[in-house]
């Protein structure tokens, strides 16, 4: 008790939470599910992850079938959110989207989550000249403000979904990097790692099964707060006019091409933009409770 | 004897964990700091002597605190005082230094600036040139060497020992009837902790501060203090002068504690030590708190706690089994 | 302090050499034929080789860099090809626009973001702090060029009080910056919340008040002056993604500024005006970043001694 109240109450509190022979997962569980915004966040991606598989199938209309006699149609009981400019149905447009949409930003976030991971890796194990080499070119990466980087990529490669996915997980790599590699050098200065050292693991083998679990924490959770900043990067993108084509449903497109007609038609931007809306606050509040939850000091 | 500074009565101290669930720290202490005195309030960690320290000086989180009975300075129910008059007492009439004397300061702040900020804070008519040198006496006080150095230096400038002088030096600018000092050598060096304490006796002789000295080190007590409170679990269990404490220890948990500190000339197998650890608040033994660790304990020990009797003059022990009373069956 | 200054200063100086590089190299990096991607798929082959000599691209690399580079220190940036007229002239109309923009923006966002991080911190758990960070937490996931449609759709559209797009007069500013603003508010909403409840749990908070000082002067001066060190960090790395959303924001409103322009060169492939702006853009953003760095270093003592 030779602190204030605040910690005198944390660590009696800590003290009430000693585990009872628990397994850290089932600790993990049960300290997650107190975290209610959390938990509806975890729903609502399992939500749209099957949505997303079984989304194209399940569309009440053919997102890309025109009906000329329900142009720009307000939503209705006919077409829950309406219609766009060739009588297609947001609604199945956007529920067919999802794979498309989703798969995008997910596939950046892990082929650039990846290739971070290995750099930070490198970096913080190797230290020296590597270390410094891969961290330079991290700053000249953060050089470009926010997704000016991305921008500037699909501007050398030129539009397309793929071009956007690629921007996206470039922009991704830096910082994974520098997370990575900060977490390797907290961890390599623990003993365990040093031990596996001292009786003669190799650097590979110290560096994937010794080293890189210990920076598994801090990895999840910036990977599922990083997801939603890839769906809004590459929406933005695709906003833009840089990504899907005019005949693709995606939402970041449905929702650019609908602005044209948005003093008479604002249902094509409200539903979009509702859902790619929805989808980054479930990721943020998912990744912010897996943060409360695995890592205090992240806070 | 001298004025009573300080007069606390069945002082119990709460601390909300949940939706109505609170724990009890501090359970109904009381005890008296007189003025030129420094008084020892020992006992482990987690005892509630720092809780009880800073109920006195009201610094808990008021939303998340229950603190009941009664604490008197110089006549004044501290209690009943609004925000605005406490906050005039603190610094002012009475102040506080703490374990950590590096964390203590503001580390982005001159300690210059961490000075003036009391001294002008409880003075408001006075000029900058006056402030100034009021800090530049609060530093020779506490014995630092250059003190216009010193003023303009950041806390991560200066040693841990440098630093616990300053918080002395601010504690005491506005030179307060009563000094509590939680802790304040434990994070020193042992030849700092030395001359603090020797610079708290000398701040007490020259301005009649009292002084309320909190610590789990006996060796500290025994060398500064000349009365001792011992505390367990929330409750004060002996309280005596320091000399009679030592050498006539009534209650099991003191004669323990005594025993279990080390002694040059004395040689042991092994160090005794008091089994068991201190119970959680949250699941208090009914009764005598520290039964469960007693060799002593009777089942009555088990059902009531047992409340404060004198034993000698002066000297106060919460246990109806204290050794002289032992002895005296004995016989 | 002045030599820390200087330090940074002279630490930017190999990094914005090798920036200038990346971004020389931009046009080369473009698949196939630059000239033929310039020129455009109408233009003849004499068109196409005028573009190649004109910019160089059958000269060796090194003199090229360095034609580049002193060109672009004696304010030569190149041709416009989409508008015929030199890069500097399509620039400096819109440069005021964009940085006037980006200034309101990020304005009424710190601003707002640092009072409710604050409030939030100082009334942890009560319900000013779980709506403010339920705010603050779905604000992070808006998309801003949405939000600036709808903001369009509610006070343009149906309310007919503000214009959807130009900047015929100061209204015109005010969806933009808040279409542009709100993420960052957000953010620093929470990044001051919990650097405040970290600095308000400090031993010399508790110092602070133990001598007297009445709370608001506790927090202000003790716990936010120590808290407005992240802030300001955060803060500088905001600006970068404020610069990407002018470039969103200001394609939603019609505004006639730098990021607009990025986007329509980028269609016309205006390679030259998407370098000089890529250029400007990270300069503008490390300038930032280091009066940030200095002003880091007022606040922060124990950085300037290292």
């Amino acid at each position: 008790m030779s602190d204030t109240t605040a910690n005198a109450a944390s660590a009696t509190r800590e003290a009430e939470e000693l585990p009872k022979a628990q397994s850290p997962v089932r600790q993990f569980v049960k300290k997650f599910l107190r975290r209610k915004t959390a938990v509806i966040g975890f729903l609502f991606i399992v939500f749209i992850l099957i949505l997303a598989v079984i989304g194209p199938n399940i569309t009440p209309y053919d997102p890309n079938a025109y009906d000329y006699s329900a142009i720009l149609a307000g939503p209705s009981a006919r077409h829950l959110w309406g219609t766009d400019e060739f009588g297609r149905d947001v609604f199945s447009r956007i529920l067919a989207g999802t794979q498309l949409s989703l798969g995008t930003a997910l596939t950046a976030s892990i082929i650039g989550t990846a290739a971070g991971v290995v750099f930070g890796l490198i970096a913080g194990f190797f230290g020296g000249i590597v270390d410094s080499l891969i961290m330079r070119v991290c700053d000249v990466m953060f050089a470009f403000p926010g997704i000016l980087l991305a921008i500037a990529i699909v501007a050398i490669i030129g539009p397309g979904i793929t071009n956007i996915m690629i921007g996206v997980a470039v922009f991704t790599v830096p910082s994974f990097a520098r997370i990575i590699r900060g977490a390797v050098l907290e961890v390599r200065g623990e003993l365990y790692v040093e031990v596996a050292q001292s009786i003669g693991c190799s650097s590979a083998r110290t560096m994937f099964v010794h080293i890189f679990p210990g920076t598994m924490q801090a990895l999840i959770v910036n990977f599922t707060m990083n997801i939603g900043g890839a769906i809004l990067s590459a929406s933005s993108l695709s906003f833009l006019g840089f990504g899907a084509s005019v005949t693709q449903a995606e939402w970041g497109a449905i929702l650019s091409q609908g602005r044209n007609y948005l003093a008479i038609a604002p249902h094509l931007v409200l539903f979009p933009g509702l859902v790619i809306f929805l989808t980054v606050l479930a990721f943020n509040l998912f990744g912010d409770g897996l943060r409360d939850t695995l890592d205090p000091r992240l806070n | 004897m001298s004025e009573t500074l300080l007069e606390v009565k069945d002082l119990r101290t709460q601390f909300k964990r949940g939706k109505k669930d609170w724990i009890t720290a501090v359970n109904g202490v009381s005890f008296n700091v007189n003025a030129g005195e420094i008084v020892g309030l020992v006992g482990e960690s987690g005892c509630g002597k720092s809780v009880t320290s800073l109920s006195v000086m009201r610094l808990h989180n008021e939303r998340l605190t229950k603190i009941s009975g009664s604490i008197k300075f110089g006549g004044k129910e501290v209690l009943d005082l609004t925000t605005s008059e406490m906050q005039s007492m603190r610094g002012n009439e009475m102040s506080m230094i703490f374990q950590e004397p590096m964390s203590a300061l503001d580390p982005i702040m001159r300690i210059e600036d961490q000075l003036a900020e009391a001294i002008s804070l409880h003075n408001s008519n006075m000029s900058k040139a006056e402030i100034h040198e009021r800090c530049v006496n609060s530093l020779k006080l506490v014995g630092i060497p250059e003190p216009e150095m010193t003023l303009r230096n950041y806390p991560h400038e200066l040693s841990g020992g440098m630093c616990q002088r300053v918080m002395i030096a601010m504690a005491m600018s506005c030179e307060p009837k009563l000094l509590i000092a939680d802790e304040p050598t434990t994070a020193l060096d042992v030849t700092i902790q030395a001359q603090i304490l020797a610079l708290m006796e000398d701040i007490r002789n020259r301005r009649n501060t009292g002084i309320l000295l909190i610590t789990h080190d006996l060796g500290v007590v025994a060398e500064t203090c000349s009365r001792v409170i011992v505390m367990y679990a929330g409750n004060i269990v002996e309280e005596a002068p320091v000399k009679e404490l030592f050498a006539n220890p009534q209650h099991p948990y003191t004669e323990g504690l005594i025993a279990s500190v080390p002694r040059l000339g004395k040689r042991l197998h092994r160090l005794p030590s008091i089994p068991g650890s201190v119970p959680d608040l949250s699941v208090m033994p009914e009764g005598c708190r520290f039964a469960p660790r007693c060799k002593y304990a009777q089942d009555s020990c088990k059902q009531k706690l047992p409340e404060l009797q004198t034993v000698a003059e002066g000297h106060r022990c919460a246990c109806p089994f204290y050794r002289n009373a032992r002895e005296g069956a004995q016989q | 302090m002045g030599k820390y200054t200087v330090k940074r200063i002279i630490n930017m100086i190999p990094l914005l050499f090798v920036i200038s590089i990346i971004i020389f190299l931009f046009i080369h990096l473009i698949p196939g034929d630059p000239a033929r991607q310039i020129a455009g798929p109408t233009a003849t082959i004499g068109e196409v080789d005028e573009i190649r000599n004109q910019l160089g691209l059958n000269q060796p690399l090194v003199p090229q860099y360095i034609k580049w580079i002193t060109g672009i220190f004696t304010g030569n940036f190149g041709v416009s090809y989409a508008n015929k007229t030199t890069v500097i002239a399509l620039l400096a109309p819109r440069l005021p626009i964009t940085i006037y923009l980006t200034i309101c923006s990020i304005t009424w966002s710190a601003i707002m973001g640092i009072i409710i991080g604050v409030l939030a911190a100082v009334n942890r758990g009560r319900a000013f702090d779980l709506i403010g960070m339920v705010i603050a937490i779905a604000g992070i996931s808006l998309p801003n060029f949405w939000l600036g449609l709808q903001l369009m759709q509610i006070f343009a559209v149906n309310l007919r009080i503000l214009p959807t797009g130009g900047l015929e007069s100061w209204k015109g500013y005010i969806l933009p910056s808040i279409a542009m603003g709100a993420g960052i508010m957000c953010i620093l909403a929470r990044v001051t919340r919990s650097s405040m409840i970290e600095n308000l749990g400090k031993d010399y908070i508790r110092t602070a008040r133990a001598k007297g000082l009445p709370e608001h002067r506790v927090i202000m001066r003790h716990a936010f002056k120590n808290s407005s060190i992240d802030v300001i960090t955060v803060t500088a790395l905001q600006i970068g993604a404020l610069i990407a959303g002018s470039v969103v924001v200001e394609s939603v409103f019609s505004i006639p500024g730098l990021g607009r322009l990025l986007v329509d060169s980028i269609g016309f492939r205006d390679y030259e005006v998407v370098q000089a702006l890529i250029l400007f853009f990270s300069l503008e953003y490390m300038v930032i970043n280091l009066l940030a760095d200095i002003l880091y270093g007022i606040i922060n003592p124990r950085v300037r001694y290292e």
